[in-house]
């Protein structure tokens, strides 16, 4: 069984999407790790590697996700995880900004998959399920 | 009557405690210098001479111990990641009444297993991974472990898919090993009673054999339980109650020694705000932690140690030399204080000592600036609404102003985020009757709930 690990990052104390990504990835068979709100960079890792989990799955809704998520490659590849897929996803900058910058900004940070506001997680099941298969 | 004889062979004590069965009572309790390296029983006959000129010679029904003699329960406690599988292998190292000496995490060296080899340890706790979660970890420490030829029992407490391998490799290789449930099968879920009964199985077959406690048990019932595990026994029972004699509800108990200070807390310590979210790994309801560095006498160093050069400073100027009082602890281990001045001296180490253990020991709230306002997440445990502290130990239960150390282990305003007590109760455990409750407790609780509350004093 694959496992993933979702929570949402910072300050941020939205938890009923997270709730909703938990039930939605198990109900797909995934082992799902939910650290829920107000996780650290190393809450993530941390359980990621506990539970030698596949993926990282951030969630970000209050805007300040970009700095949140700056150096969780870094510190994955430190830790020994480098290799996991992450994911991030939500309102995950301020205001309305144009994606495609968004998208590259947060790619050059090391996320394998970045996904705009509105796009919810069973549209996103396909690629989860793609980018496992190899795992 | 019945009566039943209780000892607690301490490391440098030993204690007796009678009991009269028959009417609940504590008949008495007497005590005298260990003596576990020429022969345990010199110790316990002299101390079982001073209780007879004290209460007469009475047939016991029953004799049990429990011991920390020979430097106690010495564990190693091996986990993956640090604020996890390693934090929980400490808890449960604790709460089976062990001293951690060593902790490691991810994968052990060759100079990690030298340690264990020089530190002497008596048992190796070994855990790492959630269930189905990492195995590469814990099957290479396993497999470390088991090479080193240690000669000591290794327990595989970790992720539950690497238990077949595991039990391979400690076959292969001989090795005394027990294989348990994982002592956090999910993340940040404790799970440690599995984990806690093994030891204690480990103490009685193994460890008080190795340490020459065993030769006692010619002439007594059993060594039961290691002393520490007895306390948390008495400290649970005193907390919950038993059957119609009620508990004191959530409790505190310290306990500062000559080498070490060990703090229990009793309750769930669960977030007493609704607008407080928690965090992090799981707490166990009886929780024991053990400060290895702060201790009056052998780790008197230790206290000194965490002072900063400007609250050296402070006590200087009150005309105290922190450093040299405590290396003349530390070098004069059998000190007994006895001028006003030692006095206040070994009160403010015991004060400092409750301080800074509590720090370690108890729950911290913390504040998030979140666009929704000013939230806050608590992690370890809430122990602001705990009704009793109770003090035992030499240096509290000898001292004329307990009050005074147990104070530090409460609510200050230079630690906000603390969740420390803020209004308890102190109570003395003045005839040092924890340990000696714990033992009684496992075929007597209401005898011993009883006791235990008629004999705590209230000051």
């Amino acid at each position: 069984m694959k496992t993933i690990v979702i929570g949402v990052i910072g300050a941020d104390v939205h938890a009923v999407g997270n709730r909703i990504i938990e039930y939605v990835l198990t109900n797909e068979g995934y082992n799902v790790v939910n650290i829920g709100v107000l996780s650290t960079q190393e809450d993530f890792i941390n359980a990621a590697i506990e539970t030698n989990a596949q993926m990282i799955m951030v969630s970000s809704l209050y805007g300040h996700g970009e700095l949140d998520c700056v150096g969780l490659r870094e510190k994955c590849v430190e830790a020994g995880i480098g290799e996991i897929l992450l994911y991030v996803g939500g309102n995950i900058v301020v205001g309305k900004q144009d994606f495609e910058t968004v998208e590259k900004r947060f790619k050059d940070m090391g996320f394998n998959r970045v996904f705009p506001p509105g796009v919810t997680i069973d549209q996103v099941l396909p690629t989860i399920k793609a980018d496992l298969e190899t795992r | 009557m019945n009566a039943c004889l209780l000892i607690d062979f301490g490391s440098t004590y030993t204690k007796l405690t009678a009991v009269d069965l028959d009417l609940g009572i504590l008949l008495g309790t007497s005590s005298h210098f260990t003596t576990v390296s020429s022969d345990i029983r010199l110790g316990y006959h002299r101390a079982l001479s001073l209780l007879k000129e004290k209460i007469g010679v009475i047939p016991f029904s029953k004799i049990i111990a429990c011991s920390s003699a020979a430097g106690g329960l010495k564990m190693a406690a091996v986990g993956l990641v640090e604020e996890l599988t390693v934090e929980a292998a400490k808890r449960a190292c604790y709460g089976a009444g062990g001293k951690v000496d060593l902790v490691f995490s991810h994968f052990l060296t060759k100079t990690d297993i030298d340690l264990m080899k020089t530190k002497k340890i008596d048992i190796v706790l070994l855990a790492g991974g959630t269930d189905g979660g990492n195995s590469e970890v814990v099957i290479h420490n396993a497999k470390m472990l088991a090479s080193a030829n240690l000669k000591i029992p290794i327990i595989f407490a970790g992720n539950k898919a690497a238990q077949d391998d595991i039990r391979d490799i400690f076959t292969e290789k001989q090795v005394n090993g027990f294989i348990c449930e994982n002592i956090m099968p999910k993340l940040n879920v404790l799970n440690i009673d599995k984990a806690k009964e093994v030891v204690r199985k480990i103490f009685l077959e193994n460890i008080i054999v190795a340490k020459g406690i065993k030769q006692i048990e010619s002439e007594i019932d059993a060594v039961m339980l290691p002393t520490p595990y007895a306390v948390l026994k008495a400290a649970e029972l005193l907390s919950k109650g038993y059957l119609h004699e009620e508990g004191l509800g959530d409790l505190v108990i310290s306990d500062v020694g000559g080498a070490t200070t060990d703090l229990y807390s009793l309750g769930y310590g669960y977030p007493k705000r609704a607008d407080v979210v928690l965090k992090g790994l799981s707490e166990p309801f009886a929780k024991r932690t053990v400060e290895g560095d702060l201790g009056m006498r052998y780790s008197a160093l230790g206290i000194d140690a965490t002072l900063s050069e400007q609250e050296r400073a402070l006590y200087l100027e009150q005309g105290i030399d922190m450093r040299k009082e405590a290396q003349f602890r530390h070098d004069h281990v059998d000190m007994i204080a006895l001028s006003p001045y030692d006095c206040e001296i070994d009160r403010l180490f015991g004060g400092i000592c409750h301080d800074k253990a509590m720090s370690r020991h108890v729950g911290k709230m913390e504040q998030a600036y979140t666009p929704m306002g000013l939230l806050y997440y608590q992690t370890g445990k809430d122990l602001t609404q705990v009704k009793y502290i109770i003090g035992t130990g030499g240096v509290v239960i000898h001292d004329e102003k307990p009050q005074e150390m147990l104070l530090k282990l409460c609510a200050d305003n230079q630690k906000p985020l603390e969740l420390r007590p803020v209004k308890p109760q102190f109570l003395i455990d003045r005839q040092y009757v924890l340990s000696a409750m714990g033992l009684l407790s496992i075929d007597h609780p209401e005898i011993a709930l009883k006791i235990m509350k008629g004999s705590l004093e209230k000051i």
